[in-house]
């Protein structure tokens, strides 16, 4: 009889981004931050107990959030705008656009909940647009983290970049992945796994379920290689291009569309430096039914047997 | 036309503001929120000295920092970028907030257009920054009746303003807003929250062939119109 595992920790990445804005905070007397009334679900109840005003509410009002935001940076404040994936970016785009991207303002936005993590709520609260609203924005990077350390780690970043950005977070738990300590680099992708016969390439919680993928496909002798690509601009170039040429093949997976998105990046890269035969997992452009994330997930095409499928059928037109 | 009275008011008389140090930290915040009439910003910004008078002649070439909305990354004394309608305020509010955060006394003043307040983005706005308090903050709204297409009246009548303010917890105070005896004091005045100026403005103000014409709303004149209203205008002062 096999011995009982103990199933890993999982850590909702909110808890990570809060703890970590609070202690820059507490060093940084210039941080803010600035919610649409999401004090609870962006995690900010402990700020808002040691900060007091430092805590921005500003109702329900994601348009007015965001020029606000602008206009503390403006002010000498550096502030950090949250609010439901969704609705921070969706409802107050022109807003990314015009106050935060083209003013090139030091705001940094945080989306909270982002992905499939309201899966049950249904699409209006699904966020699988957001790659595709915010890449294409001038002076934005987009970055996914994708666990508790990777969070902590970008969120310091953040504060030290001068400049917007776009954290997007999950609420959804997840085990540690990266080493304790590990330090962001905007626009880096990390190698979990080297491998020649495949690429596997995601962020957020989807870098999981790549990493599990992987595991399945080495079970079938095939040997992939891993890359977390939490920055999804600017885009590692470098290595998505090494992956093309060493690998041959590269299947991304994603929280998001496939249209615009990750997958789409990292072909926009492929396309122009070296095309390879690619798969792009995610939602295939469709309002999703209602379930929860890992249901939606799964249901996708995006079970970890599901992605070492798509991996083998792959290989095969290589 | 409507806004050159207020601009001239602000930089001349009202903003601190120091044109060699277009960012110092304790400047008061001036947001054309209303930035199609960027040019009449530029005009104002170069006679203050913030730019060289030389330059507006460049405004829409190809290549001019003198955007036909004004850019803050490029034209020194713009605090931020405006174009699209209903960004302006919400960007002052935050402008006002961080003097509160800080204690900073810098004014922030903001500039929309009547027709501006039919975004919903502005009453966003309006309602944080009765709820913060914001004595610091002055809205002016340049009152010329007349958005692109037609009358405000014909088309989202949003008038009379004074009562929706000050429904919303702003203290209000109306003026002819090409009238400089009463611009200067409305924009000076301080109350215990935030103050709105209902500026009520004509379009191509002492200009006979423009004044309250839609069809002036963005228009440029030609030579012989430019003469006309040069010295109707010389004849004024």
């Amino acid at each position: 009889m096999n011995a009982p595992v103990n199933p890993p920790k999982l850590h909702d990445c909110r808890d990570a981004f809060a703890s970590t804005l609070e202690q820059l905070a507490a060093e940084n007397e210039m941080i803010v931050a600035v919610c649409n009334d999401s004090v609870g679900s962006s995690k900010l109840g402990g700020f808002k107990a040691k900060f007091g005003e430092r805590l921005v509410n500003v109702g329900i009002a994601e348009q007015n959030m965001v020029g606000v935001g602008a206009g503390l940076a403006n002010g000498g404040r550096l502030p950090f705008v949250c609010g439901a994936a969704p609705f921070l970016t969706g409802r107050s785009l022109e807003q990314i656009k015009a106050d935060i991207s083209y003013s090139n303002a030091n705001v940094k936005l945080v989306g909270i909940s982002s992905g499939m993590a309201y899966g049950e709520l249904g699409p209006t609260h699904h966020s699988i647009e957001d790659f595709a609203w915010t890449r294409v924005l001038p002076n934005l990077p987009v970055i996914a983290p994708c666990d508790r350390i990777e969070t902590a780690a970008a969120v310091a970043w953040a504060a030290t970049y001068s400049g917007p950005c776009f954290l997007r977070l999950s609420r959804v738990g997840v085990p540690d992945l990266l080493p304790e300590g590990h330090r962001f680099e905007l626009g880096k992708a990390n190698l979990l796994r080297q491998g020649s016969d495949v690429t596997l390439i995601a962020n957020g919680t989807l870098t999981h379920r790549i990493v599990k993928a992987a595991e399945i496909l080495a079970e079938r002798g095939i040997d992939a290689r891993v890359l977390n690509l939490a920055t999804v601009r600017p885009i590692d170039e470098e290595a998505i291009i090494a992956a093309a040429r060493e690998t041959g093949a590269i299947v991304t997976a994603e929280e998001h569309s496939i249209f615009g998105g990750l997958g789409s990046a990292v072909a926009e890269v492929v396309v122009d430096n070296a095309p390879v035969p690619m798969k792009r997992l995610g939602v295939p452009g469709v309002y999703a039914p209602t379930g929860s994330a890992e249901f939606l997930l799964d249901e996708y095409g995006m079970s970890p047997s599901a992605i070492a499928d798509a991996a083998q059928a792959l290989i095969k037109r290589k | 036309m409507s806004v050159i009275d207020i601009l001239t008011a602000l930089y001349f008389r009202v903003l601190n503001v120091w044109p060699d140090q277009p960012k110092h930290p304790d400047r008061d915040r001036f947001v054309l929120s209303k930035g199609h009439t960027a040019c009449a910003l530029y005009v104002t910004l170069a006679k203050r000295g913030f730019i060289p008078e030389e330059e507006i002649s460049t405004f829409l070439q190809p290549h001019s920092r003198l955007n036909g909305h004004p850019n803050c990354n490029k034209v020194p004394g713009v605090e931020t970028n405006t174009g699209p309608l209903g960004h302006g305020l919400p960007v002052a509010v935050g402008m006002a907030k961080a003097a509160k955060l800080s204690g900073a006394g810098y004014h922030t003043y903001v500039v929309t257009g009547d027709g501006e307040m039919q975004e919903g983005s502005n009453w966003e706005a309006i309602m944080a920054a009765a709820q913060f308090k914001l004595d610091n903050l002055t809205l002016i709204i340049d009152h010329n009746r007349f958005q692109q297409g037609a009358a405000l009246a014909e088309t989202n009548d949003l008038a009379p303003l004074r009562p929706k303010l000050e429904a919303f917890g702003w203290e209000v105070t109306e003026i002819d807003g090409n009238n400089m005896g009463e611009i200067v004091p409305a924009l000076e005045r301080r109350g215990s929250g935030p103050h709105c100026i209902v500026a009520h403005t004509n379009k191509g103000h002492g200009i006979s062939f423009m004044q309250d014409r839609v069809e002036w709303h963005h228009k440029v004149p030609s030579k012989e119109q430019y003469e006309i209203a040069l010295a109707e205008l010389s004849e004024a002062l």
